[in-house]
């Protein structure tokens, strides 16, 4: 099948190793992948702090890259960037009607990375290995405002070797939310630190989950707490296609 | 109280103090974590809880729509009840209308229950001022009053304080002797109240829904007090915000079935009243005479605009019970007796953004309160949409500028991007002397330091994965397994 691939810029910026991962994965099943080049972020810091006007040149460069015919589905690996385009675009170009058009008809091919293997590709065992304890973040982009829920949990059910925990409130906010985690570091800490602790009281070895800036969040945490002793020990941060990716 | 408490101490001086009140802060928490169990189970033991909400909206919706409509049908018809109508277009038009009535009967002792509406107008510095004696007789109000304290959730105000506080509040405030049982700290209360209950001259309530149809105002409650206070005293003042209204009693039906599950995650409340007129001639109970201030103070500007759907709140307190920041920065952090995050779109929405510092951005944009919020209220988006009108009013400060304006150019500009990620590793690594992540360390860099302040930040990447896409190799396909819905098991 051949497919877009939108990264995300914080894949491309910090963890290139994510991306390569998806690629993996996505390519085993398959998949013929194709990425544009003119891409760089989706811009959403920007409309989220209030700056819709300044979010535009960001929109148009994603929707000319990826409005266009050769490209029927596109998946992306980043629920927060994906939730930008879907369903904050129309939002930044609501008085431009032309790329209003062009941003609904992107909407129709987008697909969260684990909503696309479940269920476009119909695989849930993609033969990955992984021996350790795992919890999954449920992030709010991913499942609360994509509604991309399941696909994430089946996927990590089949993995060999994996020990799934639940953590307590997993769907609650980790904090990030963007700029609010530079503007208000003492509520977004606060935050944070509360997520961290409820991975930490599953006893799991590593946290897993489906959007990249999230898991950025948690490990900068998890890393605080580690250096000023909160956490006595090493907890691995990993997106969910790191682990589809492993063979053990 | 107005809307704005606390308004001499910035938003991180509030959030401060109530990240440093550990007793506030887990009491919050717990409180947050119990309705918000006890709602889940309600709502997932329901049936038809989708189709009471989807109907909830379109109540709410038509009310909006047709406001004018309903405002003149309910006060029409409340007139018909015997009801004294005043109108109020501001919160300070409310005032004076409850001055005259005063003046009128040369009253000077009032007892009220809780309501929104009268704090939204400060109305009890007012009676005080004017010497007017006023006593809150919601037990969490009273506490309130008596601690010279402010809310810090709007169904259960005195959150913040357990029973020891709330003893020690009576010990030294009022004399009493008992211990911090609760059921003794309660049955003292109901004594010293009993008594203002019998001497006040005037009762001044709140309205939860306000019916058109038949003229009736309702009061929902656990205590059994507010009952009391539209009783009780001979006079009554009753407070109806204009968004308050329903068409008639099968859609106060709907509401009522969503209010209290959403609010406190109960099926009912001890205490419901459907009021529709003073005591009729010949009838012992009630009061004699009844006036409705119908109030509007800022609601009829919110139509017609982005903000119209917080119309249809009802003040239940469900976004507050699920919201991540609320549970930390309490209502005090906010500094507005609307807080968390059906505050932060209400409060700006009520008093412009002039006085309300950086509330707005109190806010992950995680949209749990728009999920749990019963009458479908896109909330965050409407927290956001704040965010927005305050940038194209030239609201926000002047220091950001820049920073988004160079945001706006490096992630719309693939040459600036490429430039910047040639020299954005090296300096970020030497910054973390040499690590994998900027620490504790680099809580001085500008504009980063909001982040290293709490959480250490991963440093650039000097691989790309753009340039590894372009020259990598593409991996064999594996036999994948496939699912059910795959057919290949
Ligand atoms: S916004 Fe919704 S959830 Fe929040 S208080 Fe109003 S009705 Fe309740």
């Amino acid at each position: 099948m051949k497919i877009a691939f939108f990264p995300g810029c914080m894949v491309d910026m910090i963890y290139p190793e994510i991306g390569i991962a998806a690629v993996n994965v996505l390519e085993r099943l398959g998949c013929e992948i194709e990425m544009p080049e003119k891409i760089v972020c989706c811009g959403q810091g920007l409309i989220n702090s209030g700056y819709r006007e300044e979010n535009k040149a960001a929109a148009r460069m994603i929707v000319e890259a990826y409005d266009t015919p050769e490209y029927e589905t596109i998946v992306s690996l980043t629920g927060s960037c994906m939730n930008a385009i879907v369903n904050d675009y129309p939002l930044v170009f609501k008085d431009e009607p032309e790329w209003l058009e062009r941003a609904a008809r992107l909407k129709t091919k987008f697909f969260e990375f684990t909503d696309f293997i479940v269920n476009e590709l119909g695989v849930t065992d993609v033969g990955a290995v992984f021996n350790d304890t795992v919890t999954y973040h449920k992030s709010c982009h991913v499942t609360r405002l994509l509604g991309v829920k399941e696909p994430p949990l089946k996927l990590l059910e089949n993995v060999k070797g994996l020990e799934y925990i639940e953590m307590a409130h997993a769907d609650r906010c980790c904090g990030f939310g963007g700029t609010f985690s530079f503007k208000q570091p003492v509520i977004a800490g606060e935050v944070v630190y509360e997520k961290c602790q409820t991975i930490i009281d599953t006893g799991a070895n590593v946290i897993c989950g489906a959007d990249v800036p999230c898991l950025m969040n948690i490990k900068g945490a998890l890393g605080r707490m580690r250096a000023d002793g909160r956490l006595d020990r090493d907890i691995r941060v990993m997106h969910i296609a790191q682990i589809l990716d492993s063979r053990g | 109280m107005s809307i704005l408490y606390d308004t001499d101490k910035s938003l991180k001086e509030r959030v401060a103090a109530s990240l440093d009140d550990d007793f506030k802060h887990n009491a919050i928490k717990t409180a947050q974590e119990v309705f918000y169990v006890g709602r889940g189970k309600l709502v997932a033991e329901m049936e038809g809880w989708e189709d009471l909400r989807r109907h909830a909206v379109e109540v709410r919706n038509h009310v909006t729509e047709n406001l004018d409509y309903y405002v003149k049908k309910f006060a029409t018809n409340a007139e018909a009840n015997g009801y004294i109508m005043h109108y109020a277009p501001s919160g300070d038009d409310a005032l004076w209308e409850v001055l005259d009535i005063f003046e009128e009967h040369g009253a000077s002792y009032a007892v009220k229950s809780k309501s929104m509406m009268t704090e939204e107008v400060g109305l009890n510095e007012v009676l005080e001022e004017t010497g007017i004696k006023i006593t809150e007789t919601d037990c969490a109000e009273n506490i309130l009053q008596t601690a010279g304290s402010k809310p810090s959730h709007i169904v259960v105000p005195a959150l913040h304080f357990d029973r020891e506080a709330i003893a020690d509040i009576y010990r030294k405030k009022r004399g009493y002797e008992g211990t911090t049982v609760p059921e003794e700290i309660t049955h003292y209360l109901r004594k010293i109240l009993r008594h203002e209950f019998m001497e006040a001259e005037v009762g001044i309530r709140g309205c939860n829904f306000a019916v058109a149809e038949t003229g009736s105002v309702t009061l929902v409650t656990n205590e059994g007090n507010g009952r009391m206070v539209d009783t009780f005293p001979k006079i009554q003042i009753v407070f109806v915000g204009i968004d308050r209204i329903v068409p008639d009693l099968e859609s106060l039906d709907t509401m009522m079935a969503l209010l209290p599950r959403s609010a406190v995650g109960a099926k009912m409340t001890a205490y419901f009243s459907l009021d529709s007129g003073p005591a009729g001639p010949g009838e012992i109970d009630g009061p004699e005479e009844v006036h409705i201030i119908l109030m509007d103070n800022g609601r009829h500007t919110l139509a017609n605009t982005e903000f119209e759907d917080m119309l249809r709140c009802m003040r239940c307190g469900a976004c507050l019970n699920i919201c991540p920041v609320y549970r930390h920065i309490t209502g005090h952090g906010y500094g507005s007796i609307y807080p968390g995050p059906m505050g932060l779109v209400l409060t700006p929405g009520l008093v412009g953004y002039d006085d309300i510092d950086n509330m707005v951005f109190a806010c992950s944009l995680c949209g749990a309160c728009s999920e749990h919020c019963p009458v479908g209220i896109p909330i965050h988006d409407l927290i956001r949409e704040h965010r927005i009108k305050i940038v194209e009013e030239g609201k926000n400060h002047a220091i950001e500028v820049p920073i988004f304006k160079a945001l706006e150019l490096f992630w719309s500009n693939v040459p600036v991007y490429k430039a910047g990620m040639v020299l954005g590793p090296p300096v970020m690594k030497a910054l973390a002397g040499g690590g994998d992540a900027l620490d504790a360390s680099s809580a001085w860099i500008p504009v980063v330091k909001g982040w290293t302040s709490t959480r250490d930040f991963d440093v650039l990447s000097t691989k790309r994965f753009t340039e590894w896409f372009k020259n990598h190799e593409k991996l064999p396909t594996e036999q994948p397994k496939q699912n059910e819905e795959g057919g290949e098991q």
